[in-house]
């Protein structure tokens, strides 16, 4: 390993290797920030597990349906993502996507709307209702597990009155039913792929050459092209998958193509990441969950911050509930509730987003969902009960969150946190 | 020795409902001098830097900066005249890195994307310029700095905004020999790049190693203001626990003339 000085503005720092990077990442795994890196692993073991206990895991067909079944607890996460970035917790999600489900079936079903109006009335839906728990949280200092608690109760009754006692509203506009059920064909597939691998190879050498161009630090060339290399492996590999026929009988109807809520999940994931990152919204999120006095005092409006991430959360239940919605074809009193909101909050931490606040990644909730996913859908192949499914789903979380504590500890310990 | 001060306080009052908590208090920071204001507690120092930096406001008395009466309403006041304050608890948000605390609040942006390059160069320019060498990057988390370079980077945040009077509550309180003496150092820099500094200290020997000048606050008045070469330890040690040391600081006390306690400050009935 050889190390050059370079300037890297007037500060004078090491330029990193490529050895030297993944050095320092491992000390800052071994020093308490580990990330997504558990569920990473734990999401490789499971596929391996479940792989071999039952092949048919691996099916082009399954690996379609992980996404179906993964896709509504996904959205609600990256909602709770931003809440738990504050240290805050949002436990009416679940019935918040139920009840924005139901806004728009009832609109389109009972009252025969579009969608292109009903979809924008039930995100507005969402919204509002992240107004007044954001208000109540952040003005009136109610506690917001209290006040999500209080909202999971009533947002319960709310779904019942709407479906007039519990009436079950099915949906037949073909478009909503089409988000959750339906593919791209074969050619949109590749070319999205394609065009993300190379959105993101532009947007990282634009970024290493602005900063190369300043003299300041930038990361080793082989780690760049590492990322976007695995990014494409993952990519392509998916998209092959995905685009083998999965029909039972491809004579009379072919199944083929990434399901639509794919992209759907990635336009979300690239948008919120760089919400977070790159704009000065996210900063001040970070640093309100990071430290809210400092960030006070810095003339940030931390009470506008915090109702904000709770229009957030509801707005992605919102559109967690319109998949759901579509992927049952219909909404009932039970949607967005029994495991929904547990599962996304487990989606959460379980991808390495912090409970205690200040620490935490959009991509966390696509991670953990899909090793949530993975575990209902394996147990699932192997004939375990719902119970048990309950109970090992149930062990995993306590497991993230106990990653979660430790990381804490061994970070404040060595200074790194 | 500048001949204008860049600060200059006279006669401020400030109370708390009926508790006078400064008395007629005046104040003299210089540009490129290092004035130390000490006093036991609750002499009103906190008082007198949360007047100055426009979280309270002042009851009367008069503010001029740099020639001119100023008037200060809010931090945000402050702020603007080139104002700022290290708080003793430093503000930093741990789980930021040094360049991301340092903009805190004041990010730049190129279009609605933060413009992290512009944003690490003017951080690495200010520790350059004075001279911080300590840091390995300046992508660090603060949550991995030790008390002397957190202390580091909650200074160079408050000079990043071409700041003319930067206020350090105790600076030194919670650090080892070394970091002391690397923030001391940092403290000194700061006044040699022409801002003026005040210093408030507990500690003597921090206020001997870099001071220029003492101002001693005794129950909510000003015992003295003199050069720190002008006068001993001791003798700073006695205008803080008594208010005078000799010919310096405030007159005798006159003698209690009614029966009951007065526990209004000295002076406070004027």
């Amino acid at each position: 390993m050889t190390s050059t000085t370079t300037s890297g503005g007037p500060i004078q720092v090491l330029k990193p290797t490529v050895a030297g990077h993944l050095h320092d990442y491992w000390g800052r795994v071994r020093g308490g920030d580990i990330g997504s890196l558990p569920a990473i692993l734990g999401l490789i073991v499971l596929c391996l597990f479940f792989g071999i206990a039952r092949p048919t895991f691996f099916s082009a067909v399954n690996f379609a349906n992980l996404f179906s079944q993964g896709a509504a607890v996904i959205f609600i996460a990256m909602g709770l993502v931003f809440v738990l970035l504050l240290g805050e917790i949002d436990l009416s999600a679940g019935f918040a996507s139920g009840v924005c489900g139901a806004v728009m079936a009832i609109l389109l079903t009972n009252h025969g709307w579009q969608w292109y109006l009903a979809i924008p009335i039930a995100l507005g839906t969402g919204v509002v209702i992240g107004l007044l728990l954001g208000f109540l949280v952040a003005k009136l200092g109610i506690p917001s597990f209290v006040v999500t608690l209080a909202a999971f109760l009533a947002f319960q009754g709310i779904l019942l009155v709407l479906l007039s006692g519990g009436k079950n509203v099915s949906i037949r506009d073909k478009f909503v039913l089409s988000l959750a059920n339906n593919n791209m064909s074969v050619a949109v597939s590749w070319g999205l792929a394609a065009a993300a691998v190379a959105g993101y190879a532009a947007a990282q050498f634009i970024r290493v050459r602005g900063r190369a161009i300043r003299g300041l630090v930038t990361d080793p060339l082989g780690i760049v092209l590492g990322r976007v290399a695995a990014l494409a492996v993952i990519l392509l590999a998916a998209v092959a998958v995905l685009t083998q026929e999965r029909s039972i009988n491809p004579s009379i109807i072919s199944v083929r193509g990434v399901p639509i809520v794919a992209p759907i999940i990635a336009v979300a994931l690239i948008v919120w990441t760089f919400v977070l990152g790159r704009t000065i919204y996210g900063r001040h999120v970070y640093a309100v969950g990071g430290n809210q006095e400092a960030a006070r005092r810095a003339g940030i409006a931390v009470d506008r911050i915090r109702i904000s991430v709770f229009v957030i959360g509801s707005f992605m239940a919102a559109i967690g509930g319109i998949v759901a919605a579509s992927r049952a074809n219909s909404v009932d009193p039970n949607s967005g509730g029994s495991n929904v909101l547990l599962y996304a909050v487990g989606a959460a931490v379980i991808g390495g987003t912090s409970l205690f606040g200040g620490k935490g990644r959009v991509l966390d909730a696509v991670i953990g969902g899909a090793v949530i996913a993975v575990i209902d859908n394996g147990m699932g192949l192997m004939g375990f009960t719902a119970g048990q499914k309950y109970i090992f789903t149930g062990l995993v979380l306590l497991l993230a969150a106990s990653v979660d504590a430790l990381s804490r500890r061994r970070a404040a310990a060595t200074g790194n946190r | 020795m500048a001949a204008t001060p860049l600060l200059e306080l006279r006669g401020i009052d400030k109370s708390f409902g009926p508790v006078q908590v400064l008395h007629d208090v005046g104040l003299s920071v210089y540009p490129g001098e290092v004035t130390a204001l000490v006093g036991d507690n609750g002499a009103g120092k906190s008082t007198l830097v949360k007047c100055v930096s426009g979280i309270y406001t002042i009851d009367a008395g008069t503010v001029t900066f740099d020639g001119s009466q100023v008037a200060i309403h809010s931090p945000r006041d402050a702020a603007a005249l080139g104002i700022e304050v290290v708080y003793q608890d430093l503000a930093l948000c741990d789980n930021l890195d040094i360049v991301q605390n340092m903009f805190l609040g004041r990010e730049k942006v190129r279009g609605i994307v933060l413009d992290e390059p512009t944003m690490e160069q003017m951080a690495g320019d200010t520790l350059a310029s004075l001279s911080v060498r300590t840091v390995k990057s300046l992508r660090q988390l603060v949550a991995s700095l030790s008390g002397g370079q957190r202390q580091t980077v909650a200074i160079a945040k408050a000079v990043l905004w071409n700041s003319r009077v930067v206020i350090l509550d105790e600076p030194t309180a919670a650090l080892g020999v070394a970091q002391t003496a690397q923030v001391l150092e940092l403290v000194r820099r700061l006044a040699d790049n022409g801002l003026g500094v005040v210093l408030i200290s507990h500690n003597m020997n921090d206020v001997f190693a870099v001071s220029d000048r003492v101002a001693a606050l005794y129950l909510g008045q000003t015992a003295a203001q003199v050069r720190t070469s002008d006068v001993t330890h001791s003798q700073i040690v006695e205008l803080i626990t008594s208010g005078r040391s000799g010919n310096l600081g405030l007159p005798p006390e006159k003698p209690a003339t009614a029966g009951f306690v007065d526990i209004t400050p000295p002076g406070a009935d004027r």
